[in-house]
């Protein structure tokens, strides 16, 4: 199969760029519309939102070490919002509640 | 026209370039909430590199899962290496593997990956919208390369136009992080203990907080809005009719209907085109 791997890939590939390429190739002008334009200024914010939670707290084997890191990110985010901070401390949460639970 | 004068649809967020932290301001550069952003190329690059050092270890251990699972389906190191390279997307792979798995047939093959990948054509249209208009095409193909969730979150949180070389530096050392963790998967398997690749886990959704939150606390309506949409997908994780649905999917039906409601609730106030 390994001939068909190589050609799996490169049409699998190619799909995925090219589904995002069109977007940014062909919307050149801004958006006039205001409805259109104001949808896509909240597209990040429902999108993130969504991949976070509940997913935060299923990632890990324990799931009070995810609440734990849930509540963390939040308040680092909150106070200070370095995207670098606070990742790290999700990370140390969960490997400190890892000790413990 | 300068960066820094240019006016753009992301000064709409009340207050946000009129921080109340002035006593933290640096010596050049904007002021966006309480992060300082840099004036020059060089230093978003070197902002990138930074910020994409979260991503960089988030997708080492989500990679290093993908590669244990491309293993399992018969890829070699190299094979996976350019799966990793080429598609740069988490769920798209592990769809990607199974469709390889299963000896897919072209049409379901470019249907599934479609489907599964298709937030990244909303996330285009948006980062769109965040290119100048003028700006070379050879950067609409660089940085379509570049859109996954992170680094899409990360190139739309900027404020004013986009600098492509931000976006590329954030998805060199990204990129490194997933193609990397996805060889070594394929090639030491289980070697990482489990504490490590756990903690490491959870760096991606860290730092989504980290772009959603500050503007949340800022601005009221996004705050309502992120507060709503976490409960809604949680919803639709438990309820027995939507929890089959795939995550991917999950989040383009969400999206949609979420970001539309917000647009329709409260559109944003259109500034002056200066182009």
């Amino acid at each position: 199969m390994n001939d068909n791997v190589y050609i799996s890939l490169l049409i699998m590939c190619g799909t995925v760029y090219m589904i995002r390429l069109l977007p940014l190739l062909f919307l050149r002008k801004p958006i006039t519309n205001r409805f259109v334009r104001s949808f896509l200024f909240y597209v990040p914010y429902v999108t993130l939102a969504v991949m976070t939670f509940p997913a935060i707290v299923t990632a890990t084997e324990n799931v009070w070490s995810g609440v734990a890191a849930l509540a963390v990110g939040l308040i680092m985010a909150w106070i200070n919002g370095d995207l670098f901070v606070v990742a790290v401390s999700c990370c140390v949460t969960v490997f400190l509640t890892g000790l413990v639970l | 026209m300068e960066k820094n004068t240019s006016i753009h649809e992301n000064n709409i967020v009340p207050d946000n370039n009129v921080s109340e932290t002035l006593e933290t301001e640096m010596e050049s550069g904007l002021e966006f909430g309480h992060i300082t952003y840099p004036s020059t190329r060089r230093g978003w690059v070197f902002r990138g590199l930074r910020d994409g050092f979260p991503i960089c270890l988030g997708y080492f251990a989500v990679a290093f899962a993908l590669g244990i699972e491309a293993k399992r389906v018969g890829l070699t190191a190299f094979q996976s290496f350019l799966m990793s390279t080429g598609m740069v997307a988490s769920a798209g792979e592990f769809a990607a593997l199974l469709l390889i798995e299963s000896h897919a047939g072209v049409i379901e093959m470019i249907t599934t990956c479609i489907i599964v990948n298709l937030r990244y054509f909303l996330m285009s249209c948006s980062l769109s919208q965040k290119l100048k208009p003028s700006i070379p095409a050879v950067h609409r193909f660089g940085v379509a390369y570049c859109i996954t969730d992170e680094i899409f979150g990360l190139s739309s949180a900027v404020p004013d136009y986009l600098e492509p070389f931000y976006t590329y530096a954030i998805t060199v050392i990204s990129v490194l992080g997933w193609s990397g963790g996805t060889v070594m998967g394929v090639l030491v398997g289980s070697i990482l203990p489990p504490m490590a690749v756990n903690a490491l886990s959870v760096s991606l959704y860290g730092m989504f907080l980290a772009i959603i939150i500050p503007p949340a606390k800022e601005n009221h309506f996004i705050g309502g809005l992120v507060a709503v949409s976490m409960a809604v997908s949680w919803v639709f994780s438990v309820l027995p009719l939507t929890a089959g649905i795939s995550s991917g999917f999950k989040v383009i039906i969400l999206t949609i209907l979420l970001a539309g409601a917000a647009a329709y609730l409260k559109p944003i106030e259109m500034a002056e085109e200066t182009d």
